[in-house]
């Protein structure tokens, strides 16, 4: 029995496969400009009244109805860069651990554990970060914050204050912990699909594990790395609840990341069921327009760097 | 072929809407539903368990939040809404709605402050004003240690707890402050939710009672059921007569008790700073809202008996989960305003 089937059942076939894939691609378009217009029909009232001070304004008073997003916008990037800070670091030495140094009995257990730590809800990290590391580290680690980094001329003023526990860099730090999981076993997916003959090569002419991560390794996947570390940062971008939870949700802005602050998702986690009043809901809605804008800039910056790196590439050879 | 879809598609629709709104078959009435307050959910969730357990009624009841509740309400894809806040006159008006209070409960301030025990503080209105506006610091400040002369406060920083979410709770308490500081009315307001000029928020009022565990030298105000479930450290208010008044069933039920229901239209009432020497000044009663003309006069007779019920036989059950119920002379006028309200499209009462 032969595997292609012929005549004119096979090509109907054919016609329907494509258009049936054709169709699921053009849907998630579809999905996304009918996201974005009506983001942007909910968010016109608030848009249209406050214009574009809504995004450099710190006011947000539901009694007065005047609203400006600048507080979330700064808490939501903020709480990601620190989150990046730290996983992308902690991923990374996953990974290579794992395909590089780790002794074979041991790979299996803790690539499992990883992603059984991907597969935890955000509001496990939330209520954790909540009940057992805000206190931890409101109680042992903040007040030492303060009294060394809080000392520095420059960097102070970002982290003085009082060790509540709960705050800014609290949110950021576990953040950083729900994207681990989830870079590293991209990560490690990625340095695993390396063909072995390009690294042994490497160290058979004398290289380190460093050399061979830094010149074989990071070369060949880097397509894969940088796109990994911008899903990990539209993770960071995005997450509510757990944030929620540990950021002190307070509308305003400070300098010191150990103070509460507030993202964007969060505000929209906190506010939205109550919200009354065109003006309330819709600035709700400006904000999830904003938040959008910001994943689409995270990935349109993503897709820059990658451009760049084959554009050296080209130089190079 | 698109036809039958068509009409399949049509037909799954009207099915749904049909299971959703329990109330539109014609007869008997199964069930009835309602959408609103999350605060009231459990009692509710309780009276309709042994309300089905002995009419077979079911009440399809989603706790949405008291804003998705009125709007429900308006759009009348549900028999009731219940909200935590009360609707103005002009409102119910305007939508043809009529509102009745159902069950109350009391907003609480709770402290952490390292030696004090519950019911020992006593802070003044103007105190929890001047805390909650970030004017006052720290818990040995004179105005604080005035009020309680046998006490040994730490010069410890107060950390004032608000809720981050939307919620009625934050609309009763914002409405006790602004009703005895024009200082608070004028920079801050009464909303469910404000713009606090201090300290951090928590999700719920377990996310304040977890927060005001945790942070010594910590002011929130959570529900009392919250409080008195947490033992969290609740203090002593002053009320309009002057008099510090603990947190309790009794003095919440002075506080509706005291309250004016016969003069205010709609039952208006918000039970912050109610007169009597024994009322607790952050009580609030939960609202049930109905359309005064009814479509379905037979589910809107099953709604009222329905609460009827609760009111007569749940008393006990609510109190179980500390909630308080209402007084009997408020029951009372609520059930004669049934009478001459609620009334079907040729204008005869529903009830009784």
């Amino acid at each position: 029995m032969s595997i292609v089937r012929s005549g004119i059942r096979g090509r109907i076939l054919d016609v329907v496969f494509a258009n049936g894939t054709r169709i699921c691609a053009f849907l998630v378009l579809l999905i996304i400009v009918a996201i974005m217009v009506s983001l942007l029909i909910g968010a016109w009232p608030a848009l249209k009244k406050f214009g574009p001070s809504f995004i450099i304004s710190k006011e947000w008073n539901p009694v007065t109805e005047q609203f400006g997003a600048l507080v979330a916008i700064y808490g939501t990037v903020v709480t990601s860069i620190i989150a990046m800070l730290i996983g992308v670091p902690v991923s990374f030495g996953i990974a290579i651990f794992i395909t590089e140094l780790c002794p074979a009995w041991l790979k299996q257990p803790i690539a499992t554990a990883i992603e059984l730590l991907a597969a935890i809800p955000s509001i496990i990290y939330g209520m954790w970060g909540l009940f057992v590391f805000a206190p931890f580290f409101g109680d042992h680690i903040e007040p030492w914050i303060s009294d060394t980094l809080g000392r520095l001329p420059v960097i102070g003023p970002l982290f003085s204050g009082p060790p509540l526990g709960i705050g800014v860099l609290t949110a950021g730090i576990i953040l950083g912990i729900m994207v681990i999981p989830f870079m590293a076993s991209v990560f490690r997916d990625l340095f695993e699909v390396v063909p072995p003959v390009l690294k042994e090569s490497a160290y058979g002419i004398g290289a380190t594990t460093w050399e061979v991560i830094k010149k074989i390794v990071l070369p060949y996947t880097k397509v894969g790395v940088v796109g990994a570390i911008m899903l990990g940062l539209g993770r960071a971008l995005g997450e509510t609840m757990a944030v929620t939870f540990v950021i002190g949700n307070a509308d305003r802005l400070e300098t010191s990341l150990l103070m509460p602050g507030n993202t964007i998702s969060s505000s929209l986690a906190n506010q939205f069921t109550e919200a009354v009043g065109e003006i309330y809901t819709s600035s709700l809605i400006a904000l999830g327009l904003i938040l959008f804008f910001l994943t689409f800039m995270v990935l349109a910056l993503a897709k820059y760097l990658l451009i760049r790196l084959t554009l050296k590439e080209g130089v190079r050879t | 072929m698109k036809t039958t879809a068509y009409i399949f598609l049509m037909a799954m629709v009207a099915a749904i809407c049909s299971m959703e709104t329990g109330g539109s078959y014609a007869g008997e009435v199964k069930a009835i539903s309602g959408a609103g307050a999350t605060f009231p959910y459990p009692i509710y969730a309780k009276w309709a368990s042994a309300y089905y357990k002995l009419t077979g009624i079911k009440l399809n009841y989603q706790s949405i939040g008291s804003g998705g509740g009125i709007k429900q309400i308006k759009a009348k894809t549900v028999d009731f809404g219940a909200s935590d806040a009360p609707l103005k006159p002009e409102e119910l008006d305007k939508w043809g709605l009529f509102q009745f209070p159902m069950i109350m409960g009391g907003v609480v301030p709770v402290v952490n402050i390292p030696g004090i025990k519950p019911g020992q503080l006593r802070i003044s209105n103007k105190t929890l004003v001047d805390i909650y506006l970030g004017k006052i610091r720290k818990w040995n400040d004179p105005a604080i240690a005035r009020e309680n002369p046998g006490l040994n406060l730490p010069g410890m920083n107060i950390t004032v707890v608000h809720r981050s979410d939307g919620s009625g709770t934050t609309w009763i308490f914002t409405n006790f402050l602004s009703k005895v500081s024009p200082e608070w009315k004028e920079k801050v307001g009464n909303a469910k939710a404000v713009a606090w000029p201090t300290g951090i928020g928590g999700k719920g009022n377990e996310g304040v009672a977890s927060y005001v565990k945790r942070i010594r030298g910590s002011l929130g105000y959570v529900e009392y059921a919250y409080a008195l479930q947490n033992r969290l450290t609740y203090i002593k208010l002053k009320n309009r007569a002057g008099a510090f008044v603990e947190p309790n069933m009794d003095t919440f039920q002075a506080a509706a008790a005291n309250a004016d229901w016969e003069g205010s239209k709609g039952f208006y009432v918000v039970l912050t700073d109610q007169p009597g020497k024994d009322s607790w000044p952050i009580t609030g009663a939960s609202f049930i809202l109905l359309q005064k003309v009814q479509d379905k006069p037979e589910v809107a007779k099953a709604v009222l008996s329905f609460f009827d019920w609760c009111y007569k036989n749940g008393q006990e059950m609510a109190k179980k989960l500390d909630y308080v119920p209402m007084p009997e002379k408020v029951v009372n006028l609520v059930e004669e305003a049934w009478k001459t309200q609620i009334k079907d499209k040729d204008g005869n009462p529903v009830w009784p």
